[in-house]
C-alpha cells in the first residue's frame, strides 16, 4: 500500500532519496546534538554554577521541550511555507525530543532523587508539575517505541496515526510542567505555550480551511 | 528625626582607611590594566592575599561570636554567585551579574509605626561597626537547597531596642528599595514591589535574627542584599529581606511578598519544617550546594533550641 504516509518515515538511507536531503537530514541530525555537546562544555568549564544537578536538569527539561516543539512545527512549515523536508525528518527530531525528555528524567531519578524511588512515587502522585511530566513521557515512549516502520505495518497506519496524534497532548504536558514548576516568574514557559499555541493554531487554521472549503 | 551616634566608634572608623580610598582603589584597579598590576601585587604579597584584596572591602574589628554551626562553609563563590534576588532578575546568577554596579552609599532606612524614635537613618546610623559580630548560620531556601554561610551584622534586637518601639508595636515590617531604574528586575512584575517582609515581636528579638551588613568578613556585596539585610536562619531564605529602605513596627501582621504572590505555597512564618511540605514539593530534604546526596531537613533548620518556644501551642502544618 502506498499511502502518502511513507513519504514521512523513509529513513535517509532509502534507495530513492536525493543527496541533498540526506545531507539536510545530517544537519539537523548535528544541530539537535549541539546541546549535548554544550552541556558537555559547560560541565568541563565549571559553567553549571553552584548548583549543577539542578542547571543539568533545567538544561535537559528545556531541550527536551524546544526539541518537542520543533517536531511539532514540522507540518505548519509544510502548511505556511510549502516546505516538505521538515515533515520528512519529524522522526528523528521527534526522537531527539525523546532523549532529551529521557535524559531530563534520568537525571532526576539517579543524580538529583538517586533512586529513592518511594520520594519519587510520592512526588509523581503529590506533586501535580511531576505528575503531568510523568505522563508527558509515558506518552512519548509510546511514541518513540512505535516510531519504527514495521510498528505502522503492524498496527495499521490509521491506528498508529490515531496513537501519535498523542504527541499534542504531550507538548501540551510539557508545557503545563514547566508553567506548574517555575515559582512566580512564567515568563518563559508562556513564551514556550504560546509557540505551541501557534503551531497548534495554524494546523487548525489550515484544518478548518480544507473542511468548509 | 536622626540619632546622635556615640562617640567611641567614630575614632575607631578614623582609624581605619576611609571607604571612599578603598573603592577608588577598586575602581583604579578594576578599570585599569587589572591584570598587569595584578600580576606585579601578585608577586609581591601572594596571588591569595591580593584576590582576598580586590574581591572587597574587609570590615575592620569583627567580633567571632558563638553563633556557630560545625559544618563546612559554603565557598565564598558560590554564596556570592547563587542568589535569589527577583529585583536583578529571576535566574541564579542574574544578581551576581545585574548588581555588580548596584550604588548602596548613601542609603537612608527609614524608621516608621509604633516607635519612639521614628526617623531617617544611615546604615551607620543603626549598625554600629564597633559592634559587628560574625555569626555562621545554615541557610535553606524553600527550593530545598541550603548553604552554610558566615554573615557578619549585629542583632536585631539591640537596634530595636535603641529604637524604643512603644507598647502597640506588635511586629516589625519590612521593605526593600524599589527603584527599577537600580532594579532593573522590578521592570517586571514576577512580584508585587517593592519586595515587603515582616517578623513577629518576639521573632524579632529572638538573639538569632541578625541585621547583616557583610559577609566572610567583606562588606556584603549588592547581590547578597547590600547594604542591609534580614537573616533569620530558622526560616526559608525568603523572609531575609534585602536592600531594606525601611522599618515599620505595626500592631497588625504585616503583607509579606511571597504570600502575596501565592498564599497557598507561602506562609507569614516560613519557618523551615521538613514535616511540612511545599504544595509542589517535598521539604524533608535539601541539598547543600557543592554536595552530591541530599540531607534530611532539620526542624526549624537546626535552630529549635533557641526558637522552638517562639510557636509553643501553635499549628505549624497551618501557620507554615
Amino acid at each position: 500500500m502506498a499511502s502518502p504516509m511513507t513519504a514521512t518515515i523513509t529513513p535517509p538511507w532509502g534507495l530513492n532519496l536525493r543527496k541533498s536531503y540526506r545531507a539536510q537530514w545530517w544537519l539537523v541530525f548535528v544541530a539537535l546534538s549541539l546541546p549535548l555537546w554544550w552541556l558537555a562544555y559547560l560541565a568541563f568549564s565549571g559553567g553549571l554554577g553552584a548548583n549543577p544537578i539542578e542547571a543539568i536538569n533545567r538544561f535537559f527539561g528545556d531541550w527536551a521541550l524546544r526539541t518537542l516543539l520543533i517536531a511539532l512545527a514540522a507540518t505548519p512549515a509544510k502548511i505556511v511555507f510549502g516546505w516538505v523536508w521538515p515533515v520528512r525528518m519529524r522522526r528523528m527530531i521527534g526522537l531527539w525530543a525523546f532523549a532529551y525528555v529521557a535524559l531530563h528524567l534520568s537525571n532526576y531519578i539517579v543524580i538529583d532523587q538517586f533512586f529513592d524511588f518511594s520520594e519519587i512515587w510520592k512526588d509523581i502522585v503529590k506533586r501535580k508539575f511531576i505528575t503531568v511530566g510523568m505522563i508527558a513521557f509515558v506518552i512519548l515512549s509510546m511514541l518513540a517505541a512505535t516510531s519504527w516502520n514495521g510498528a505502522i505495518k503492524r498496527m495499521g497506519a490509521k491506528a498508529w496515526k490515531r496513537l501519535h496524534k498523542l504527541v499534542y497532548m504531550a507538548g501540551a504536558l510539557g508545557c503545563l510542567h514547566y508553567i506548574w514548576m517555575v515559582k512566580a516568574d512564567t515568563f518563559d514557559p508562556l513564551v514556550h505555550l504560546g509557540i505551541l499555541a501557534l503551531l497548534l493554531g495554524v494546523r487548525a487554521v489550515h484544518l478548518g480551511r480544507k473542511m468548509w472549503a | 528625626m536622626l540619632i546622635k551616634i556615640p562617640k567611641s566608634w567614630m575614632l575607631r572608623e578614623s582609624d581605619a582607611t576611609p571607604q571612599t580610598l578603598y573603592r577608588d582603589r577598586r575602581k583604579f584597579l578594576k578599570t585599569s590594566a587589572t591584570v598587569v598590576a595584578g600580576g606585579i601585587a601578585g608577586s609581591f604579597i601572594g596571588p591569595e592575599a591580593f584576590a582576598a584584596w580586590v574581591r572587597g572591602e574587609k570590615l575592620p574589628n569583627v567580633m567571632k561570636s558563638g553563633y556557630t554551626v560545625d559544618e563546612e562553609l559554603t565557598p565564598f563563590e558560590d554564596v556570592t554567585g547563587y542568589n535569589n534576588f527577583y529585583e536583578f532578575g529571576t535566574g541564579k546568577t542574574d544578581p551576581a551579574d545585574a548588581a555588580n554596579d548596584f550604588k548602596t552609599d548613601p542609603w537612608t532606612i527609614e524608621v516608621a509605626g509604633e516607635v519612639a524614635k521614628p526617623g531617617k537613618y544611615s546604615v551607620e546610623d543603626l549598625i554600629r561597626s564597633s559592634q559587628l559580630e560574625e555569626r555562621i548560620y545554615r541557610h535553606r531556601c524553600v527550593e530545598t537547597w541550603s548553604m552554610v554561610v558566615p554573615w557578619v551584622g549585629v542583632p536585631l534586637a539591640s537596634i530595636i531596642k535603641r529604637l524604643e518601639p512603644t507598647s502597640k508595636a506588635k511586629y516589625v515590617a519590612f521593605e526593600t528599595l524599589y527603584n527599577p531604574k537600580r532594579m532593573p528586575g522590578q521592570k517586571r512584575s514576577v512580584l508585587q514591589w517593592p519586595y515587603v517582609e515582616g517578623l513577629r515581636m518576639d521573632e524579632a528579638m529572638n538573639p538569632l535574627t541578625l541585621m547583616a551588613t557583610g559577609v566572610y568578613g567583606e562588606v556584603m556585596p549588592p547581590q547578597n542584599g547590600a547594604p542591609i539585610r534580614l537573616i533569620t536562619p530558622w526560616k526559608y531564605g525568603f523572609k531575609g529581606i534585602k536592600s531594606i529602605v525601611r522599618i515599620t513596627f505595626t500592631e497588625k501582621q504585616p503583607p509579606t511578598s511571597w504570600n502575596i504572590a501565592a498564599s497557598n505555597e507561602y506562609g507569614f512564618y516560613a519557618n523551615v519544617n521538613p514535616t511540612v511540605d511545599h504544595p509542589r514539593w517535598s521539604q524533608a530534604k535539601e541539598r547543600r550546594i557543592g554536595d552530591f546526596f541530599k540531607r534530611p531537613t532539620l526542624m526549624f533548620n537546626g535552630y529549635e533550641e533557641d526558637v522552638a518556644s517562639l510557636y509553643a501551642g501553635m499549628d505549624l502544618a497551618r501557620n507554615f
